[in-house]
């Protein structure tokens, strides 16, 4: 096991410089000059330009910058944005808004998709069945946003259920319909693939006997189809964390909320590609940590994975 | 035991008759019927999916949509760019089938218009993706070895970073937009699962005993990958790459919608969503049109794929 999580750990390094690098590359590719550009149209003195130039670091060649940059990262010192607020400080502001609505969003999608999943799974080949994996496909096939539009649309502004907007300091209430929004593609894919294993499962050998030996219909599900249906499902979401963060971009956008992705949305819009590129390595690094806790985790309910 | 027990003499009632090969024609029990032609994983597929109301449905959307990316001209007559200011959130008219937008365009002209940015996205960057990643995944699984551990290690730091946000970052970095821009970004980090199916494939299908048989020929490496290996793990990359085109349209119309992908002089579906959302509360009904033509463009996709895979998976076939 810990030689396992070891050799994950491993595997992490080159993955993170890899692609961190590759992130702060691209803002070298960029053409202008961002201390130019300070001074306006009359310019700056070029004792003053010497000055910036130092104190960011720009004198120095490209890996020289890179490895600052680094050094800021893991120093939590990621210089400030163009309004002068300290990333970190934006970064630490808006995450627990993040955080409690991609939390929401996963526990909508896994309950529900596992939920929907098995109950299809169970009635293969019923209209049930095939009812929810024609909707499940549907909402594969509709972006985010339109899905978050038509809830806004329908659920907020007709029928006046639940808040358009979330706003500063969005209660449980008001994050709601981001998190459905933010939920559903997920859903539908957890669905199919729960689906898809009960059906697999369904008619393996250990059903069977567990059935033969004369456990309750109930038990047979819960123990063995729907245990074994599971490990696929953790992994996808592993894998969906991507997609939450770059889903959470539109939906906190749209709903307006003060998240990562809300900020990282005005961001954008605004055209700071600075603090659209550190907000996003953020983004990433988060995502690779998550990746790797969630590999450890499957390692812990899969003994097959840790001996491979 | 000293006795053979074959060459005992059988109880009574108990002998077997073998008939000698004068009375049964060993040659014509293994003969194979040659008159019938062979059938392949590709007949298979094509006899089962022909019986499948899903597969028509989204082949005539697919050819629909093309058609209406290449001659657009085909479904309307109007421009989507000629519009009149006083004609703004006007209803439905004659000629006018879906009404105006905000600023006086029409809307149907639009939908049908915006379909070729999205096809050309779409398409491009999925021929992107499965030139790079089958290249990467082939070469991998096929000379393994140092090559492949240094070529999956690669593959992993591209597939470390979610692509749409990675899309986001470079757009925003790019001044100069257009489809191909679009495309190729979005196969940058697009690629990565691609490559990790035809590893898997191509490792499944190298030591199949047609393969160590042209080996024995003398058949080269190169050629063979390309002749016998590749051939034999398209399956699983034709079933991913028509799924990834609906994935690909949908990223573009985000980055559209987020103002970073295709630049607002043209025509998209994406594009439009964004200007729609602004007259979202006064006019709902705007955004309608180009929401459910996108959505049927991927959706079609999306269910070919599907049944593109059930007709593939011979275990999907017996049940």
């Amino acid at each position: 096991m810990l030689w396992y999580i070891g050799r994950r750990l491993l595997q992490v390094i080159p993955v993170f410089l890899g692609a961190t690098l590759l992130l702060y590359g691209l803002v070298f590719l960029r053409p202008g000059d961002p201390v130019a550009a300070l001074g306006g149209e009359r310019g700056l003195s070029p004792a003053a330009e010497l000055a910036i130039r130092e104190a960011y670091h720009l004198d120095q060649p490209f890996l020289m910058q890179y490895l600052y940059f680094l050094k800021g990262v893991f120093t939590f010192d990621m210089g400030v944005t163009f309004t002068g607020r300290p990333v970190v400080e934006v970064i630490a502001q808006a995450f627990p808004v993040t955080f409690q609505l991609a939390l929401m969003a996963i526990v909508i999608e896994t309950v529900f998709g596992i939920g929907f999943g098995l109950w299809a799974g169970v009635r293969k080949g019923k209209l049930f069945d095939s009812t929810v994996l024609l909707w499940s496909l549907v909402l594969i096939s509709v972006p985010t946003f339109v899905i978050g539009f038509v809830m806004q649309a329908v659920v907020g502004v007709q029928l006046g259920w639940l808040p358009i907007t979330a706003g500063r300091d969005p209660d449980f209430i008001s994050l709601l319909m981001p998190a459905i929004v933010l939920a559903t593609t997920s859903f539908a894919y957890i669905l199919r693939l729960t689906r898809t294993s009960v059906v697999e499962n369904i008619t393996a050998d250990f059903v069977r006997t567990a059935r033969a030996k004369g456990l309750p219909r109930d038990k047979v599900m819960s123990r063995h189809v729907l245990r074994n249906s599971l490990i696929p499902v953790v992994t996808f979401i592993g894998i969906d964390l991507g997609n939450l963060m770059a889903g959470s971009i539109v939906t906190e956008g749209i709903f307006n909320i003060n998240g990562v992705g809300g900020t990282l949305y005005q961001a954008i819009i605004r055209g700071e590609n600075v603090t659209v590129v550190s907000l996003a390595t953020v983004l990433v690094i988060v995502y690779i940590f998550a990746n790797l806790l969630v590999d450890v985790f499957y390692a812990v309910l899969d003994p097959r994975i840790r001996y491979a | 035991m000293p006795e053979n027990r074959y060459e005992k003499t059988p109880r009574p009632g108990q002998e077997h008759f073998v008939a000698p090969p004068e009375v049964v024609k060993v040659g014509v029990i293994d003969a194979v019927d040659t008159s019938e032609t062979p059938s392949s994983l590709w007949s298979d597929a094509w006899r089962d999916m022909r019986h499948r109301a899903l597969f028509w449905v989204s082949a005539a959307l697919i050819v629909f949509v093309i058609l209406m990316a290449v001659f657009p001209g085909l479904f309307t007559s109007t421009s989507p760019t000629e519009c009149h200011l006083e004609d703004s959130l006007g209803g439905p008219t004659a000629g006018h089938i879906f009404g105006f937008d905000k600023q006086g365009c029409d809307i149907y002209a639009r939908a049908v218009y915006g379909a070729r940015a999205s096809v050309t996205v779409g398409i491009l960057s999925t021929l992107f993706v499965v030139v790079i990643g089958t290249l990467i995944g082939a070469i991998a699984g096929y000379f393994g070895g140092l090559l492949d551990t240094l070529l999956s290690r690669f593959t992993d730091i591209f597939f470390a970073v979610p692509f749409v946000l990675a899309a986001i970052v470079i757009m925003s970095l790019l001044d100069d937009r257009n489809a191909v821009v679009v495309a190729v970004v979005l196969a940058v980090f697009g690629w990565t699962s691609i490559a990790r199916i035809t590893r898997g494939a191509v490792l499944g299908v190298k030591n199949n005993e047609f393969v160590t048989a042209a080996k024995a020929l003398g058949m080269g490496r190169g050629a063979i990958l390309g002749k016998h290996v590749l051939p034999n793990s398209a399956a699983p990359i034709i079933v991913y790459a028509t799924v990834a085109l609906g994935t690909f349209i949908v990223a573009e119309a985000t980055l559209s919608f987020l103002g970073i992908g295709l630049p607002t002089s043209t025509v998209s579906w994406g594009g439009d969503l964004a200007k729609a959302q602004t007259s979202i509360r006064v006019a709902p009904e705007i955004m309608i049109y180009p929401a459910t033509a996108l959505a049927l463009t991927v959706l079609s996709f999306i269910m070919m794929g599907d049944v593109v895979r059930d007709a593939l998976d011979p275990k999907a076939r017996k049940r």
